[in-house]
Order: structure tokens, then sequence, then C-alpha cells
């Protein structure tokens, strides 16, 4: 039976192996040689790529990314919370409401954030549409800020949010919300002192699954954001294109996934304390 | 004296299944009262129209001289101790029994959840949470949750029934000595006939989501009414259109002089329960009856020729 179980998931062991171990392991070999003359990497190791990410300009981009990621990733909760109670609550129609908080999946996230960019941009409909009704005179700056960039972020991972929220309020023992209210909870203080609480394994996970993505996003700023708007995904992706540093791209990266594991972890500990 | 709770004519229609069909109720100030029933008898759906998790389809409730079957859960003042105890697992015992005060912002709460987690002998335990209970402490959590509201009526939805057997029996006598001494008035919905009949100062045998009879426990056991009361409040034998209870079915091998109604058998089965004896004997019309009887009364062995017999007294002639 054992060695049965260990055959079933070798396949899945393989792929995440040649997949997930082996380009970080090349990642972090890059991570501390010399910058090649044309891209790629050369002899000697050395670790100034850490050293020069110390410089102040980075330690903003850093700050910027975790604080359009921490933003995007509360109003994925705020948003997503309504809307998982609702669908756990819709009876036989939860399969359909499900479905179509899903549907978006079925077109390229990129297609997406361009059809944004039409949305936003000075000529786009809504501005337009507003000029058209003389509410407006100027066009809005809608595109090509940071106000952008965390809505296209709310837009792309509201499912990533909305799927675990349900999971947990759906499992919810009901008994417990009849319970608050024999007991005089009004229904929004049961939300708050019995649904809510009762839901922090899949906050947690519905803000894991949001946040990471988030913090190392790069399209979204790229397509969406401003001349000032450079996230850790777009300093990465400059550093393996225009700038031909791999060394310097791979070590960002690696201070990165870091600093995503270290609170994945901490998200952990606190939850296996609270139940 | 009038009643605090009553159910008057209340139904209560589900899509395609009549639950509750126009059961009326008066329970008096103080009283424990049963509500007893098999499985889907709507005993539990009645228990719900009173809490206010459902609303009757037609028929009215009135609590303290006020309507409320319109009334949400949280403004009705009746407490429901539920089957599965439902104590919320992220609060401890005193935050589960704190709960429904916090609302009211009581300033006595501290001494109020005190004297209640007292009365439930749950002291030293505040801290805990419901995981690291026992079944019966949990079973208290959820009584002092609820009376530490001082509630008009306190519902009981089987309460006993998550415990095993032989806790059940103590608990049953705390659960009485609880009333009693709380005075509060407890509405204890079950499908144990022994425990409605040993609890309850008054009871309603509930079928097909109509109250079948009303009454005193022993009320019912002596007269009842229907043949589902009869049958379902302890054993009885059918004989000759009448219902004998076991216990005044009497056995003998000769036939006794004084006896008016007496019925030839064969000795089936003999069942040793400690205190008595069941007997089982096979009629000759062919039914089936059994006799409790005293170790006193001698054995009887299987295939062995018998006269049932019994007091014209003891007969039950029911619709």
């Amino acid at each position: 039976m054992r060695a049965l179980r260990s055959w079933f998931i070798a396949p899945s062991a393989v792929l995440m192996a040649v997949t997930l171990a082996v380009p970080l392991a090349i990642v972090c070999v890059y991570s501390v040689l010399t910058r090649g003359a044309y891209g790629g990497v050369e002899w000697p190791w050395t670790l100034e790529n850490y050293s020069r990410l110390l410089d102040p300009l980075y330690g903003a981009i850093f700050g910027q990314s975790f604080g359009i990621a921490a933003v995007a990733t509360g109003l994925c909760l705020v948003l997503g919370f309504p809307l998982a109670l609702f669908i756990a609550r819709s009876g036989s129609r939860k399969n359909l409401y499900l479905s179509l908080v899903i549907l978006p999946f079925w077109t390229s996230f990129l297609i997406r954030t361009y059809a944004w960019m039409f949305l936003l941009r000075d000529t786009g409909l809504i501005n337009t549409l507003l000029q058209a009704l003389g509410l407006i005179r100027a066009p809005l700056p809608m595109l090509y800020n940071n106000g952008a960039v965390i809505l296209g972020l709310v837009y792309g991972y509201l499912p990533f949010a909305v799927l675990p929220l349900y999971a947990t309020i759906e499992r919810l023992d009901a008994s417990l919300l009849e319970a608050a209210a024999d007991l005089g909870a009004r229904p929004m203080a049961t939300l708050a002192r019995v649904t809510i609480p009762l839901s922090a394994p899949g906050i947690r996970a519905a803000a894991i699954l949001v946040f990471v993505p988030c913090l190392g996003t790069y399209l979204t700023s790229d397509l969406l954001g401003g001349s000032k708007t450079i996230l850790i995904g777009n300093l990465v992706q400059n550093q393996f294109t225009a700038s031909r540093d791999w060394p310097f791209g791979a070590a960002i990266s690696i201070l990165l996934i870091a600093v995503a594991m270290a609170l994945l972890l901490a998200v952990r500990r606190q939850g296996s304390e609270l139940v | 004296m009038d009643a605090l709770l009553e159910l008057r004519r209340v139904s209560k229609q589900f899509p395609g299944h009549r639950a509750v069909h126009d059961v009326s109720l008066a329970i008096p100030r103080g009283t424990f009262f049963s509500l007893l029933g098999p499985s889907g008898c709507g005993k539990t759906t009645t228990l719900r129209l009173v809490a206010g998790f459902e609303t009757p389809s037609a028929g009215e409730i009135w609590l303290n001289g006020r309507r409320i079957d319109q009334a949400p859960p949280y403004q009705r003042n009746v407490n429901t101790v539920f089957q599965n105890y439902a104590l919320f697992p992220h609060l401890t015992v005193q935050g589960n029994v704190e709960f429904g005060l916090r609302r009211t912002g009581a300033a006595d709460m501290q001494t109020r959840v005190g004297r209640v987690i007292e009365q439930v002998q749950l002291s030293g335990k505040e801290s805990r949470r419901p995981s690291e209970l026992s079944g019966g402490e949990r079973q208290r959590v959820a009584l002092a949750r609820s009376l530490v509201l001082a509630p008009d009526v306190l519902l009981l939805d089987e309460p006993l029934s998550a415990l095993d057997p032989q806790l059940r029996k103590q608990v049953r006598s705390e659960l009485k000595e609880l009333q009693r001494k709380t005075g509060v008035t407890f509405l204890f919905v079950t499908h144990d006939q022994e425990e409605a009949l040993s609890l309850s100062d008054r009871m309603a045998v509930m079928n097909g989501g109509a109250i079948e009879q009303t009454g005193a426990p022993q009320e019912l056991y002596q007269r009842p009414a229907t043949r589902f009361v009869a049958s379902f409040l302890g054993a009885m034998n059918w004989i000759n259109g009448c219902g004998v209870r076991p216990e005044a079915t009497r056995l003998s091998r000769q036939i006794p002089q004084n006896a008016t109604r007496a019925r030839r058998g064969a000795v089936s089965q003999s069942i040793f329960l400690g205190a008595h004896t069941h007997i089982e004997v096979k009629l000759e019309g062919g039914e089936a009856v059994v006799a409790q009887t005293a170790p006193s009364d001698g054995a009887f062995q299987p295939g062995e020729a018998v006269h049932v017999w019994w007091s014209p007294d003891d007969e039950l002639r029911l619709p």
C-alpha cells in the first residue's frame, strides 16, 4: 500500500522537482555570480548583488510593493467575504454563482488587463461616456497610477479570496448561528462575534493566496501603473531584460521568495495557536 | 393559573411536508414540560417554532402575555439547549456563558456568570475551550449559557441523547434538580419515554405532527387516550381487543379460581432482567404477550403450558 502510494505521487513529485526545485537552484546560483557583458552570468562568485539591495532606492520599491499588495489584499477580503457569505447561503444556486466567480479564468489575464486599459484610459469607455453626458470636461486620470494597479489586482485576485472564504463559511455549523441569535445577537453581531472569528482559517488562506501573487506582480503594474509605479516584479523583469543584470535580478527574486516564505510561516504559526 | 407559554392551533408546513399540525399547548410557569414522540413526529419543529428558528404557517404563540410567533429569535425571552450543544468553539467556557450578557451590558455580569458557572459545577474550568471538555461538561456549559439570561422558558432539544448511557441517568437527575432550584420553566423534547416519564410535571405525546394526549405522566401511563400513547409509553399487550400492561399480566400453571379474564398459551421465551423477569407467551389464538413476573412467582420454562390472566380493572379499552 505504501509503495503503491509513492508510485501515485511520483509523477507530481518529479514535475515539482524539475519545474520548481531545479529553476530555484539555478536562480540561487545566479544570485551569487557576476554579471556578464551581454546578459548571462560569469565567474567569480560574489555577495555584491545582495549588498546592492541595501540601497534605499530598492527599499522604497519593496515598500511600495508591500503597500500595494496589502491594500489589494485588504480590499479582496472586504469585498470577497460578503460575496462568499452570499454564495454559501444561496442554497441550490451555489454552484451557478461559484462558476460565475471563476468564469473570468476562461480568458487570459493579459487580455482582461488590456480590457481595463480600454475602460480606464483618457479616450476610454468611461471617460468618453462621462464627457458625452457632460458630467466632466477633462478626462479623469484613471489609468497609469497606483489606484489603477490596485484595481487591476483586486479584479484579478478576488476569485482567489472568494473560493477559500466560501469553503470555510459553507462548512460553518448552522446551529452556531442559531445559537448566537438564540442568545440575543442580532445578525450583524452574529457576523462579528461568530461568523468572522470562525472563518479565520479561510481568511488566512485567502490573504496568503492574494498577497503573495500581488507582491510579485509585474504584468498589472506594467500595464496599468504609471512611470512611478515600479514594483518588485518590474524590477526583476528589468534586470533580466533592459539592464542585462541577471545576477542582481536573481538576488531580488531570492529576497522576494524569502520574504513571502517568512510571511507564510508567520501566518501559519498564528493559525495553529488559534485552533 | 395562566399559561406562561401558549401555542394556539399552531401548524408548520414545509414544501411537500406537514411537520406540525394544529398543535395547542398551555405551559404554566415553573413547569417541567416534555414533548415526547418518535423521530419525525414534529416535536423538534415545535421547539424551533417557539425558539423562533421557524415561523408558523398558521396559529399563534404567546409568551408571558405577548404574541411572539413573528419575532426573531433574538427578541424572544426563551433560550435553547441544542442537541449538539452548539457551543462556540473559539470561545472559552467563560466566553460562551458571557455571550448573551455582553449585548445587554449587565453591570453585574461577572457575578451572574460566576454564580451560574458554580450552579452547573464548572468552577475552575472557566478558561477551557469546549474541545477540552467532556460531553457532560459541554452540556452544562450549554445550560449555563442559557440560564444566565434568566429566560422565561428554557427549550431543551434532546439534551441527553449525545451522552453515553451511564452518564445519562446521572445527568437526568441533575437536570431535574437544576430545574427545581432555578424555578425556570423547561420545555423538554425527547424520544425517550423513560426520560419524559421521570422528569416531567406535565407532558404531551406527539405523533405525525399532532398531539395525541397531554397530561401528567401517571395520567398518560394509566389512562392513555389512544392506542399510540398506550404503546409508546411503556409496553402493552393487546388481548381480546383490550390493552393490558405486562406488569398487570399474570401467569399461573393452574387456572386461577377468581379470574374472570384468562387465556391459555405456551411460554416461548424467558428473559431475566434482574429485579424481574419478562416471560413471553404465545396464546392459543396466536397473539404474543409479555408478562412481567417477580422472582417469587417461580420459574417458567420455555414450552410450558400456562394460563394468562388479568383483572378487568387493568384493561384499557382504546379507540
